[in-house]
Order: C-alpha cells, then sequence, then structure tokens
C-alpha cells in the first residue's frame, strides 16, 4: 500500500499540490495589488479613472462565478495573440476571424507551435493565475474601499492639520490604518480562493481534481494500468479532507493575525485589549 | 429558418423536449439565446428546490448549533463546518462517484447518480450549512428583551420558538440569506462541470454556453448572453427576498428597518 501510493504517478499528485499552493501563493498578492489598484482608482479625483475603478468593481462582482473563469481564459488567449499578431505579421491578408475559426499567423501564437510541453503548461497557469488575479482583484478593490472610507474622518483630519499632502496623507495615516478594517473582508476572499481553486481544473490545469479523476479510475477492466476498482470516491474524499484542513488552518492564522493588527487601534477589538491589558 | 420556428425546436431543448441534435454549424444569435435560455430551467430547478428545502434543515441546524445539548449541537456543527470549508466542487466530485459506487450496491440508489437527483442533494446539503450559519448568527443576536418579554408572557416551548424566536431570527438573517440565495443560484452553473454528465446533452445554461464557446471559438458572444439571464434571474431574486423582507419588517417604524443590500458572491 506504502508503496503502491508512492508511484510516479502518485508524485504528480503530490507535485499538483504543489501546484494549487504556488497558484494561491502567486495570486493573493497578485489580486491583492489589483484590489489596491481598483480601490484607488476608484477614489480618485480624477473622473475618468474613477469611473474605470468602479466599472471595474461592478462588472466583475455582478456576474455570475465560473462563467467569468471560463470566458477570461479564452479571452485573454485570444486578446494576447491577437495583439501580438498585430504587431508580428502586419501585412497578414486574411482577417483574423473567419466564421468560426480563431486565425493568426504562426509567428504569433502564443506559445509557439514548437515550444516544448513545459513552455505551454506554464502558459496555461499563468493564464489562469491572471484570471483568479482579475476576478479576485475586484473582490479585493471592493473590501479595500470600504476599508479606506472606514476608517476615521478625524484621523485624516488630523493630517491635514499636520499640514500633509494629500499624498502624504494617503501613504502615512490612511493605508497603515486600514488594514485592521480590510482584515475581515480579506480573510473571507482568502476563504474563498482557497475554495476556487479546483476550478483550475476547468482550465486546463493539470492539478488535483484531474489527478484523482485519472488515478481514481480504472482504465479498461481487463488491461488496468491500476490494481484496484473504482477508488475515485476513496482520491476525492482525501482531497476533500485535504481543504478542511487548509481551510481551517486558515481560520486559526487569521484570527492571530486579527489580534496582532487591532493592537492599538481605535476600534472596539482594540480597546478590549486596552483594558485586558490595564487590569 | 426564422427565430420562432428555432424557439420553438430549442426552447426545451434542456429538458428533452424539441430537436435532439443541437446546432452545429451557423450558429445564429437566436439558437445562443433560446439554447442557454432553455439552459436556465436547470439553474432554476436546482436554485428553487434545493433553496426551498434547505431552509428548513438550515432552521434545524441552526437551532442545533444553538441548542444545550452536546448531542445536538455537536453533529450541527461538524455538518456545518465540512460543508461550509471544502469546495462544493469537490463535494459535487465526492458525492457523484460515491453514488455511482452505491449503485453498484443497490439498484435504489440508480437516479441518485443522475443529475436532476444527486445534484440537487449536495446543492441542498450546502445551502443548508450556509444559511444554517446565518441563521446561528442571527439566533444569536436576537434582543434579549425579546426573549424576556417573551417569558414574561408566558410563552415556552414551540410557541416562544413560533411567535418570537423564528420570526425574529428570519429577519435578522434576511439580508444575509437573499446573498446566499443569489449566491446557491451562482453555484448551480457548476453542477454539470463537475462528476455529473449531461445526459443526451441536457445541460444548464452553462453547458450550453461552454457548448458555443467551443464550437465558434469565441467566448464573446454566448458568455455575454449567459451573464444577461444570470444578472436578470439575480434581480427576480432580488425583488422577491425584497417583497418577503418588507412583510417580515412590516411592524418597525421605517428608518429602523434593515435596508436589503445586494452583495453577491463568488465561488464557494
Amino acid at each position: 500500500m506504502a508503496c503502491y501510493l508512492t508511484t510516479v504517478k502518485h508524485m504528480s499528485l503530490y507535485w499538483s499540490v504543489l501546484t494549487v499552493l504556488s497558484l494561491l501563493a502567486i495570486t493573493a498578492p497578485l489580486a491583492l495589488a489589483f484590489g489596491f489598484g481598483g480601490a484607488t482608482a476608484a477614489r480618485a479625483q480624477f473622473a475618468p479613472l474613477r469611473w474605470i475603478g468602479k466599472g471595474y468593481i461592478a462588472i466583475v462582482r455582478g456576474v455570475p462565478d465560473i462563467a467569468l473563469f471560463l470566458f477570461f481564459v479564452i479571452a485573454l488567449d485570444q486578446g494576447i495573440e491577437y495583439l501580438r499578431h498585430q504587431v508580428l505579421c502586419p501585412d497578414w491578408p486574411d482577417t483574423i476571424r473567419q466564421g468560426n475559426d480563431f486565425v493568426v499567423c504562426q509567428a504569433a501564437k502564443v506559445p509557439l507551435g514548437t515550444a516544448p510541453q513545459w513552455v505551454h503548461e506554464v502558459y496555461g497557469f499563468m493564464l489562469a493565475v491572471l484570471t483568479f488575479a482579475i476576478v479576485f482583484g475586484a473582490f479585493a478593490a471592493n473590501v479595500l474601499f470600504g476599508a479606506m472610507r472606514a476608517v476615521p474622518r478625524a484621523q485624516l483630519e488630523t493630517a491635514e492639520a499636520y499640514g500633509m499632502t494629500r499624498r502624504q496623507t494617503f501613504r502615512r495615516v490612511l493605508v497603515p490604518q486600514m488594514w485592521v478594517y480590510a482584515l475581515p473582508g480579506l480573510g473571507n476572499l482568502w476563504m474563498v480562493l482557497i475554495k476556487a481553486t479546483p476550478l483550475l481544473f476547468l482550465l486546463g490545469v493539470e492539478d488535483i481534481v484531474y489527478w484523482a479523476r485519472e488515478l481514481g479510475g480504472t482504465k479498461t477492466s481487463r488491461f488496468t494500468d491500476y490494481p484496484h476498482g473504482d477508488w475515485r470516491m476513496w482520491y476525492f474524499l482525501a482531497l476533500l479532507v485535504f481543504y478542511l484542513i487548509f481551510t481551517r488552518l486558515s481560520e486559526v492564522v487569521l484570527a492571530r493575525v486579527m489580534t496582532r493588527l487591532t493592537h492599538g487601534q481605535a476600534t472596539a477589538g482594540g480597546d478590549v485589549q486596552r483594558k485586558a491589558a490595564a487590569t | 429558418m426564422s427565430c420562432w420556428q428555432t424557439v420553438q425546436d430549442y426552447g426545451l431543448r434542456a429538458v428533452g423536449i424539441g430537436e435532439r441534435l443541437l446546432p452545429r454549424e451557423d450558429f445564429t444569435l437566436c439558437q445562443q439565446f433560446t439554447l442557454i435560455g432553455s439552459g436556465m430551467i436547470w439553474n432554476i430547478y436546482f436554485g428553487l428546490v434545493a433553496l426551498t428545502f434547505g431552509f428548513f434543515l438550515a432552521t434545524a441546524l441552526a437551532m442545533g448549533k444553538n441548542a444545550q445539548n452536546p448531542l445536538l449541537r455537536k453533529p450541527a456543527i461538524w455538518f456545518i463546518f465540512i460543508f461550509r470549508g471544502s469546495p462544493l466542487f469537490i463535494q459535487f466530485f465526492f458525492a457523484y462517484f460515491l453514488f455511482l459506487n452505491l449503485k453498484s450496491v443497490a439498484p435504489f440508489f440508480d437516479p441518485f447518480s443522475a443529475a436532476w437527483l444527486g445534484a440537487l442533494i449536495v446543492l441542498f446539503l450546502n445551502t443548508a450549512a450556509y444559511s444554517g450559519e446565518i441563521f446561528y448568527g442571527a439566533l444569536q443576536s436576537i434582543p434579549k428583551g425579546d426573549l424576556e418579554a417573551a417569558d414574561a408572557y408566558g410563552l415556552s416551548g414551540w410557541a416562544r420558538f413560533r411567535r418570537i424566536v423564528w420570526p425574529t431570527m428570519l429577519r435578522l438573517a434576511w439580508p444575509a440569506y437573499t446573498n446566499e440565495a443569489i449566491f446557491l443560484f451562482h453555484a448551480t452553473a457548476l453542477v454539470f462541470f463537475s462528476g455529473f454528465p449531461a445526459w443526451q446533452q441536457r445541460g444548464d445554461a452553462l453547458y450550453y454556453a461552454s457548448y458555443f464557446a467551443d464550437k465558434t471559438f469565441n467566448p464573446f458572444v454566448p458568455y455575454p448572453i449567459l451573464a444577461l439571464y444570470f444578472i436578470a434571474f439575480t434581480l427576480v431574486i432580488v425583488s422577491v427576498f425584497g417583497l418577503i423582507n418588507g412583510r417580515l419588517n412590516k411592524h418597525l417604524p421605517n428608518a429602523t428597518r434593515s435596508k436589503l443590500r445586494l452583495r453577491p458572491n463568488l465561488v464557494r
């Protein structure tokens, strides 16, 4: 049994766990950056920038779930190829959209048809990361936008009274204080992000769902590769437990971070800490 | 072929009435609108039925989690934890293969491996867990005065629950519960992309949308259509829940009424 669970194929399953974790590790900061950009744009003084920020938040949040994932992966792929096509083959005679086909010149293909397999995989993975970042960036933007407005007005007024410019106020007073208001929302978002990772499978990345299906299933009854029947149920049970442990751990860590961040803040939580320390 | 003809052929395709073959080439806008719209039948069916049954289980779960007796409390806590802590997508896969295994044990489980029942059960349990947590939160924040007033009137047991606890709980939980309903409705799009197969190409709206996107290699038409349908039905949900919210808060002065805030969430 122990020997069976360490075959080459099972190793790919364990590697794909790393794929999922690295997706989370790359996407989370990227989405946060998108969110920060969106939130700052949404409260900009320059009107068109504000519209872009608000529009981004509203559109992505209003449209249903996986449709966005399915849409963005193809749309991004075609967008990149279209741009490269315009740059690399300016004298291409045909139109790009021919009926049901999307045709660009060979040089504009991403990745190139001659590229090795791993380039294709990395490219697919990057597309997935970008999609996740765009979608979750909108949610993060909404959270951060709310957090920026939740910082007590008096704090900003004090900064202005000290003669700080708008930019200085933003950097020295608003941003350091907003995190405590943003954390519950961001934590929630992190949980949703964890639970969205199995959707990688739909985006064509060979993730844990893919391997669980592959390894659990029987090929044909006579020439089976695997010394067991249909075990997919057990593989998915393992995944279920994996995600349960993962979300539970995140909850515990987030609670700790929250206590740390609340320290010394002008909120109810901060007050409780102060009083506990005083007695 | 006129558009009306297409509607007749494909309007109920998702439930197996009408033309058998899906269109294969020369896709018209009309075909896309009709087929994706007919797929919405499944989304509405899953959403409505799961929500209706889930509501009762959710109430029971919330009461269970709030109970003193650990024999009631522990199972409720674990149930909610398991369904809220793991992705719905994985739950679908697990349930599908579980039902497949059960099917080989007893013929009774035959219909469970089909989407109309198997996926419905998963959605039902899932929404029950999420709404159970919402209701539990509401139970915790029922004003103490209300309960003391109930005690003073000599209400207890079922009458106390039916007249005081339950309506107040619903009133407090309603805005969050509206979001949960929208959220569940969006989650129905996952059904045919997890383990459950679409028998004879009878799928939901997303199934047809991705069918068109695959065939035309053009995502810019079917997905916006899908989004339109979903946004329209989201608005329907919001208005219906808004009406119920108005009824739940009828006795309150206008200023203190809690307004519904539309806050759809993403993936679970």
